[in-house]
């Protein structure tokens, strides 16, 4: 395997306030790499940082090979983009999106056809090549964006939230093409996002708050940090004293349910009904997931923070998109 | 040669767009129409010219003005979509693109002088609603002089624009910017009848030149009769009046000048934003 990205000590900052945080991680060739962390995390500063479009306070990326601070022009050459935000005209075709992208990434004229018809049906929009963005729904802007991505045959496609705002299915069929795209033509996938759903489809994550990276694993091994499965029971009060005793584990109260943490979930519970006979009145097993390692990693479930001018402005796009535009 | 691709490929998209948007199209029709039936019936029967020499009347002095206005208005709001396009549009994606930001500011600010090139054209197209006449090469001249004061004002709508977070600042900028760059142009009342200090102003407001031009350009060829079989040349009469002041050489240097000046700023201002 060959390392395509490598980021050391990665710091920005705006004015006091210091998004990225001294970042550092790498990412083979033709793995699908997931930053995952709640808003204002970095995660966008991230990308812009590895795309070249801020220039970090301190620390190196290289990608590619190249330097993001001092070789920009190659390193663009060698990315795709599809932003948080749509990026597309309304009033152009779908086609007139690729060819455009194709004469600024230098994609020569006698291949660009072939290439057009090649990304348009890896992601099912080969029917709508001259129909007009304005028409489409949300998850073909995002599947046209993600085309465009990959027109020039970029190493590392940068996908920054690819499926906040669509339906569930939308969400699914996107990353059966993400997928797919990096199984035909083994392109590196960057991703971001804050659905922890969406992040089990990554290889590996990092998951980053407040700037910091605060574990990178697949995730399931970062699951399994979480030390095994989540045993639920009801039952008497007293249980949250007994069990904790008798099992030597931690045993929380949430409502009226008594939570632990075991290795092997499954068969602890006929123990759990041996040990209390008459005491149990439901017991479940819980399989950890990404929320269950990030509230352990941070101390808390991923938050929402208040709208800034950009996210009003967004929103305002959002609702133009919608309808006029 | 790529930088010419690049900067060709942002024009066409800037006018693909264009033509597409059938609604600014007809705006765009429908607003000179507008101004030239309410300036032609209206305005221009309640005011008159200060000391107007015979054979000029209001609409016809203001007409260039009302072309420079469409000019100016259009190509600032060109300029500005720079804010919108960077942050929603398909310029986005370009900016990542392997081409440098200045030949995006280059092509935008294209794209920006050949709508509004577009939009003087059918402005030209009424000029017999106001009494003027025109011929090939006066609608060719009005055309190119439009595309160059264009390319100043768009321009300076990329320059500021390309510093700017939100389209909110902008409206600012239309209220204190371009409300007195127009209203010091010359364009709705002459220079000379204005108070000594505001002529200062007008002076250093280089959409008085602009406009200057187009107005000598645009009487070129109409011919007004005085009396019964007195006739003279509308451009002279407006000369002696002081109504356009400088040759036509002078207000296309000062116009290029300007133009060069504030294309780069844009494009330095583009480059640097982050
Ligand atoms: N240009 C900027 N100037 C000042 N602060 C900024 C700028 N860009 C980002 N920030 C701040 O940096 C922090 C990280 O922002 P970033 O956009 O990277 O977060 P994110 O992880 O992408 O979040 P989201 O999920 O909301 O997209 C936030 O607090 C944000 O307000
Ligand atoms: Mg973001």
């Amino acid at each position: 395997m060959t390392e395509v990205i490598r980021v050391e000590g990665l710091v920005k900052r705006f004015g006091n306030l210091t998004a990225v945080d001294g970042v550092s991680f790498t990412v083979e060739q033709g793995e699908i790499f997931g930053f995952l962390g709640p808003n204002g995390a970095g995660k966008s500063t991230t990308i812009k940082i590895l795309s070249t479009l801020l220039k970090p306070t301190s620390g190196t990326a290289i990608l590619a090979g190249y330097d993001v601070v001092r070789q920009p022009n190659e390193v663009r050459q060698s990315i795709g983009m599809v932003f948080q935000d749509p990026a597309l005209d309304n009033r152009l075709t779908a086609e007139e999106h690729l060819i455009f992208h194709a004469m600024l990434y230098n994609v020569p004229r006698s291949v660009l056809t072939e290439r057009i018809d090649q990304v348009l049906k890896m992601v099912g929009l080969a029917d709508r090549r001259k129909s007009l963005v304005r028409t489409f729904s949300g998850g073909m802007r995002r599947r046209l964006e993600i085309a465009r991505g990959l027109l020039h045959y970029p190493k590392v496609l940068f996908l920054d939230e690819p499926t906040v705002g669509l339906d569930p299915q939308t969400r699914a069929a996107i990353w059966e093409h993400v997928r797919r795209l990096r199984d035909e033509i083994g392109v590196t996938v960057f991703m971001t996002t804050h659905y922890m759903d969406e992040a089990e489809n990554c290889d590996r994550i990092a998951i980053i708050d407040h700037g910091k990276i605060q574990a990178i694993d697949t995730p399931a091994a970062l699951k399994r940090r979480i030390g095994g499965d989540l045993i639920i029971v009801t039952g008497d009060p007293g249980l949250q004293q007994d069990l904790a005793a008798r099992y030597g584990v931690e045993v929380r109260r949430v409502g009226n349910e008594f939570h632990f943490q075991v290795a092997a979930g499954a068969e602890f519970v006929p123990r759990v009904v041996a040990d209390f006979p008459g005491r149990i009145r439901s017991i479940q097993v819980k399989q950890p997931s990404l929320d269950d390692v990030f509230l352990q990693l941070t101390g808390r479930a991923i938050r929402d923070e208040e709208a800034s001018e950009l996210d009003l402005m967004r929103q305002h796009a959002r609702r133009v998109w919608g309808g006029r535009r | 040669m790529h930088v010419a691709r690049a900067i060709y490929t942002i024009w066409l998209r800037e006018f693909k767009v264009f033509i597409r948007e059938r609604s600014r199209i007809v705006g765009m029709i429908g607003q000179p129409l507008l101004y030239l039936l309410i300036v032609g019936t209206g305005i221009s029967s309640g005011m008159s010219l200060n000391n107007a020499p015979g054979g000029m009347d209001y609409l016809k002095f203001m007409y260039p003005g009302i072309i420079g206005m469409s000019v100016l208005f259009t190509s600032i709001f060109s300029g500005a979509s720079i804010i919108w396009d960077r942050e929603f549009g398909f310029l986005k994606e370009v900016l990542v693109a392997p081409v440098p930001r200045w030949a995006v500011a280059v092509g935008k600010i294209l794209g920006g002088a050949t709508v509004s090139t577009i939009q003087s054209a059918i402005l030209a197209a009424l000029a017999p609603v106001a009494g003027i006449a025109l011929s090939a090469g006066v609608v060719a001249k009005l055309l190119l002089l439009s595309f160059l004061t264009s390319m100043a004002v768009t321009s300076l709508g990329v320059a500021i624009a390309a510093r700017m977070e939100s389209m909110q600042g902008f409206q600012m900028i239309m209220n204190f910017l371009v409300m007195p760059l127009y209203f010091l142009s010359g364009g709705m009342f002459p220079v000379q009848s204005a108070p000594a200090w505001m002529q200062k102003l007008m002076l250093v407001d280089p959409l008085t030149y602009g406009v200057d031009a187009l107005r000598q350009v645009a009487f070129s060829h109409t011919t007004v009769e005085l009396a019964p079989g007195l006739a003279a040349p509308l451009v002279e009469i407006a000369r002696s009046a002081g109504l356009i002041r400088w040759d036509l050489g002078v207000d296309v240097a000062v116009m290029a000048a300007v133009t060069l000046v504030l294309a780069t700023a844009a494009a330095v201002s583009f480059s640097r934003a982050e």
